[in-house]
């Protein structure tokens, strides 16, 4: 089974949340990749939806990159809204 | 009327345990899991099933009496669900044909006039249109697949057609409860059988065989000597520590 494609596998715990990355699984098609999804990773109630994506279809950063892509955030502490008083009743935003 | 109970609640247990023969055997980790899924749904109706049967029966045989301690003669089940588990190819067709008389069984189990019945009829309706759909697909992947998987496919086939037309016979247990409104009657899952067994073998480039002499005897407990091998097996920690609890 060496040559069965790897997929990536993301769950939406609840309606209303988004779909989260849970892990990778080998399928031969997208359907099959679905059931596997199914019976691996939602054993225990874990979702009420499953998206399965190919693999190869992600692009990934390089993490020889991370400097220039992820460290000039690091000082901007201005982009957290933690200067503002957010009133109770707007809730969970 | 216990007894019709006990054939349907066999068919479930042997399954599930021959299914659970696969934990770590499977061709991939996917499906290393999702047999097992499969084995505890069947197990899990089952324990219902003998549940609600010793309480009928009025003996005072719980679930674990039921299943364990009874010999090869005293099971009820068709010979389908018995058979070895073969290869990947063979055990994805048994699942099929197994699922697709189930399924509008437990459908139509629905309306059952048993509270417990109805409730295990619901639940075991969802799961088992799972297993209809994940053997389907496997089917039909294999059958329209390489050389090597159709000609397995299609040698699963001649191997387990013969055990099809069980499924649709009604024991005179079964009868009593068909007429009491219990179970339903398995010869009207025929039809509905004939169109998910045809839509995949169509898919797959299988042909359904004709006239097939049909092996027939489980629901008589006349079963082929792999059942008793299986639960010489099945039974042997019960009985070497009856009673045990964990």
């Amino acid at each position: 089974m060496a040559e069965t494609p790897l997929w990536e596998v993301f769950i939406r715990p609840r309606n209303g949340l988004a779909h989260k990355h849970v892990g990778s699984l080998h399928a031969a098609d997208a359907v099959m990749a679905l059931q596997a999804a199914r019976d691996v990773y939602t054993r225990r109630g874990e979702g009420n939806s499953v998206w399965v994506v190919p693999s190869s279809a992600i692009t990934a950063s390089d993490p020889d990159h991370a400097g220039e892509m992820f460290e000039p955030t690091g000082d901007k502490i201005y982009r957290h809204p933690t200067f503002y008083d957010i009133p109770d009743e707007v809730g969970h935003m | 009327m216990h007894e019709a109970l006990l054939e349907i609640a066999d068919d479930c247990l042997v399954l599930g345990h021959r299914l659970s023969e696969w934990c770590g055997h499977a061709p991939m980790l996917e499906e290393d899991l999702a047999l097992p899924n499969m084995a505890l749904d069947l197990i899990g109706v089952a324990r219902g099933l003998y549940a609600r049967a010793g309480e009928i029966e009025g003996k005072g045989r719980g679930e674990d009496d039921l299943a364990y301690f009874r010999g090869e003669r005293e099971f009820r089940n068709c010979l389908l669900v018995e058979r070895p588990n073969g290869d990947f190819a063979a055990t994805m067709l048994r699942q099929l044909y197994f699922g697709a008389f189930m399924e509008p069984f437990w459908r139509a189990a629905a309306a059952s006039t048993d509270d417990v019945v109805r409730g295990i009829a619901g639940k075991a309706a969802k799961e088992v249109a799972y297993h209809i759909r994940h053997a389907g697909e496997w089917v039909i992947r294999l059958g329209d697949g390489t050389e090597e998987s159709a000609a397995r496919m299609a040698h699963a086939v001649e191997a387990h057609h013969r055990y099809s037309g069980e499924l649709f016979e009604s024991s005179r247990a079964a009868r009593a409860a068909e007429a009491a409104g219990v179970l339903p009657r398995r010869s009207e899952m025929r039809a509905e059988w004939d169109r998910v067994i045809g839509m995949v073998f169509v898919e797959a480039g299988l042909t359904v065989p004709e006239g097939v002499f049909m092996q027939t005897g489980g629901r008589a407990g006349l079963h082929g000597e792999d059942l008793g091998h299986m639960l010489a097996e099945m039974q042997s920690v019960a009985r070497a520590h009856p009673g045990a609890v964990w």
